[in-house]
């Protein structure tokens, strides 16, 4: 078949096999990138793959398929698409699915099957995937003949980025990518089959929320991802604006709303900013758009915002009441639900509640390491806030879990939707190297860092031939301090200092980077962060530098889990030196 | 999370497809929550089954387990039927050990309960029992002492009393799954959820 004949008559049916029918049905879906391993039960696929205009990413581990195609996902809004075989390569998707699930991100994964007729027989490298994703998926699919694959794929796109966005796995069995039959697009068409009610909120209940905004003499704003997964950054700006609103970020908000504007507070929660949560615990009112009250947000439920009643507004139903209780829930399209509820709120100041949040900050500059001369030992605070200068806060931060993922969210400030890329609800350790190169793929323009540990890195490293391999510019800021930092910081609050398993030997990693040809740094001294930096940013094409930041810094302040989210441990004033290794 | 049990009933009406069953138990499999019973069985439309399903749990719990059933693609609807006036069934057969004897006092209570017997043989009877549960749970009581060789339950199937129904309300013609409704039937549905908020 070729293309002229593919388009000039798009939508007669024609006989095509399983496999020739994703491709098709992914060009037409608008697919540019599909990220894949291939194997046995995926071959037919593969096959097909020769005859296609989708560019496929060959990933070194299925894991990285499903990160990069949630990497590309976060940064572009658009659905990520993975390819993996059966068995091995469906089970290591697991991971990058639980992860996308958790934190609302549309992808879609395709994997081949044993043939139907050795299905549940054990076959080799048969593995029951749609089993075993069936809670970590929006919904999946086994597909077992052709003529189900276009109309499987096609939902499973709309379903993927549909309301709250997640994963959607098809599983194709190698028959049905084999068999042939008529494929008529139109005909595939995703039909409905129940009458989705939309809880749409009642001007009633809308009067009742803007009436709580209205009478409110201490609100605070939480801000969470499904403002960017909505494209409602501009009327929570106007809400804020106008009733002079503080808004607290949660770690997926961040981008949300501008670090730079005037009534942002910061980011709230387990390592959020003291006067974030002081602000959170003495607040009237909570408006929470898009968020759902994680407990890494809200400590002890028991003691959470007791004085504040609650507008939760989201368009997931299960969330409703599922950790906080809501005065006023609205269920909608959160931007559709602001923007109804906007002409209801009166324009107001509340100069009295601002100046206790502005008390409430007393000592926190001295203690912030930022405002700490130089003594010699180079901190990760230090490594991302000159990044965040360098960069003028406008490159896409992709980051892993962990210490360094905290101080990114502390130290770079993001003024921008999709700006930072991270895992939050999973928590998935190996996330960044493989979502930034996702991210970088959707976003061929932007600088993509991303900022890592040495665990995290670790995990993944091998996709540094992916970056190779497909010529992808994103640099890598290795955030290294010998452990496996945050575990390390529980054990020494938490476990009285014991370092079971946390002490990490690491590679060189400059000789590492330069074994893949991408050219390397090591960095040990603060005075040469920006001068790395750069070197790194004008370098054309993949950079890496190894950072050897302060051993046992730990993240501060803290909310120990489960705690009061007020009962906070804050850094120590003077800093307590500890003599590195060095 | 402490919350006091009470025992809920879910209608919950699906597409008859494979592993249907398999989402809606892993919904509570995944919260530890232990389904007492659960039916299945076709309707008066074809490709849909309706599901009775009967859980021992908190009210914020049935009201997530509901919400979540309800984010099911193969899911056309959910009610919890707990709080609505409905009549409940299922069936018993209760297999008896009964000699000359005790036959006759067994069959007495046979009559009592209205239930039937649908097999007799010279050491046992087979009763079979319709009725609410704690009609069965009366019978088994003083069945008991005679000796219960086998029994078998189907679990409850479950009715709104009066004209209003649980079906669900199904698409009409070539409706997008995506087109919204709004007005009073999108608004009752929210009032439904007010009633029931989470006791967390």
């Amino acid at each position: 078949m070729n293309d002229k004949a593919r388009f000039d008559a798009p939508d007669a049916p024609r006989k095509m096999t399983g496999a020739e029918i994703i491709w098709e049905c992914l060009e037409r879906l608008g697919v540019e990138y599909v990220f894949g391993y291939p194997g046995g039960a995926i071959l037919p696929t593969y096959d097909a793959l020769t005859k296609s205009r989708v560019h496929h990413v060959l990933v070194r581990h299925e894991q990285g398929a499903t990160h990069m195609a949630d990497g590309y996902a976060r940064a572009s809004g658009r659905v990520g698409v993975a390819l993996a075989t059966s068995g091995p390569g469906a089970t290591n998707m697991v991971t990058g699915i639980a992860t996308a699930m958790m934190d609302s991100s549309p992808i879609v994964c395709i994997t081949g099957q044993v043939g139907s007729s050795v299905l549940g027989s054990d076959a080799f490298q048969e593995v029951d995937i749609t089993g075993i994703t069936i809670p970590i998926t929006k919904h999946n699919y086994l597909v077992t003949r052709a003529d189900e694959v276009g109309p499987s794929l096609r939902e499973a796109f709309e379903i993927a980025a549909a309301d709250r966005p997640g994963p959607v796995l098809v599983d194709v069995t190698k028959d049905a990518q084999l068999s042939t039959c008529e494929f008529d697009w139109d005909a595939a068409a995703p039909r409905a089959h129940r009458q989705v009610p939309v809880f749409f909120p009642s001007a009633a209940e809308l009067n009742d929320a803007a009436a709580l905004i209205n009478e409110s003499r201490r609100p605070v704003i939480l801000a969470g991802h499904g403002i960017i997964l909505s494209g409602a950054g501009e009327e929570v700006r106007r809400l804020a604006e106008t009733a002079d609103i503080p808004v607290a970020l949660t770690l997926l908000g961040l981008g949300a709303f501008p670090a730079s504007h005037a009534l942002n507070l910061g980011m709230m929660g387990m390592h959020g900013e003291a006067w974030v949560n002081q602000a959170i615990q003495e607040s009237d009112l909570l408006i929470a758009l898009g968020m759902r009250f994680d407990d890494r947000v809200t400590g002890k439920l028991n003691t959470y915002a007791q004085k504040a009643r609650k507008i939760h507004i989201e368009i997931d139903r299960a969330e409703i009441n599922k950790n906080v209780k809501a005065d006023v829930p609205l269920i909608g399209d959160l931007r559709e639900v602001l923007q109804r509820l906007l002409p209801l709120v009166n324009p107001n100041r509340h100069s009295e509640w601002w100046s206790q949040i502005h008390l409430s900050k007393k000592d926190s500059a001295v203690r912030d390491i930022q405002n700490l001369p130089d003594n010699g030992h180079l901190y990760a605070a230090h490594v991302i806030n000159d990044l965040w200068r360098e960069t003028k806060g406008d490159a896409v931060i992709v980051t892993d879990v962990g210490q360094h993922q905290m101080w990114e969210a502390q130290y770079y400030h993001h003024e921008k939707p999709r700006s930072l890329i991270t895992s939050g609800g999973l928590g998935t350790m190996g996330f960044a190297l493989p979502a930034g190169i996702g991210a970088k793929f959707a976003r061929p323009d932007a600088e993509v860092w991303v900022v890592v540990g040495d665990g995290g890195f670790q995990m993944t490293m091998a996709e540094l031939a992916t970056i190779v391999q497909e010529k992808i510019n994103v640099k890598i800021a290795i955030i290294n301090n010998g452990y496996l930092g945050m575990v390390r910081q529980w054990q020494e609050f938490f476990y009285e200092g014991r370092y079971a398993g946390t002490p990490l030997l690491s590679p060189d990693f400059v000789k590492l980077a330069e074994a893949y040809g991408i050219p390397g740094l090591m960095v040990t001294q603060r005075s040469q962060v920006i001068p790395s930096l750069n070197t790194a940013r004008f370098h054309a094409g993949p950079a890496l530098i190894d950072f050897r930041v302060e051993q046992e810094d730990s993240v501060y302040p803290m909310v120990p889990a489960g705690a009061d989210l007020h009962a906070m441990i804050r850094r120590p004033t003077p800093l307590v030196e500890r003599p590195t290794d060095e | 999370m402490s919350e006091r049990e009470k025992t809920h009933t879910f209608v919950v009406y699906v597409e008859n497809k494979p592993g249907v069953l398999n989402r809606i138990a892993s919904l509570f499999r995944r919260r530890g929550y232990n389904i007492e019973s659960l039916t299945v069985g076709h309707t008066e439309r074809p490709n849909i089954s309706r599901m009775t399903i009967v859980s021992s749990i908190g009210e914020g719990a049935a009201h997530r387990v509901e919400a979540n059933i309800y984010k099911l693609v193969n899911v056309l609807s959910v009610e919890d039927v707990t709080h609505a006036t409905t009549i409940a069934r299922s069936l018993a057969l209760i297999k008896v050990e009964a000699s000359e004897a005790t036959r006759h006092r067994l069959l007495e209570f046979v009559r009592v309960f209205r239930a039937r017997v649908v097999d007799l043989a010279p050491r046992s009877l087979i009763i079979e029992i319709t009725g609410a549960e704690d009609k069965i749970h009366a019978l088994v009581d003083v069945l008991r002492p005679f000796g219960i060789v086998e029994m078998v339950r189907t679990g409850q199937v479950v009715m709104r009393r009066g004209a209003q129904d649980s079906v669900p309300k199904m698409p009409e013609g070539d409706d997008r799954q995506n087109e919204r409704k709004t007005g009073p039937e999108a608004s009752s549905a929210h009032a439904i959820e007010a009633e029931h908020p989470g006791s967390v």
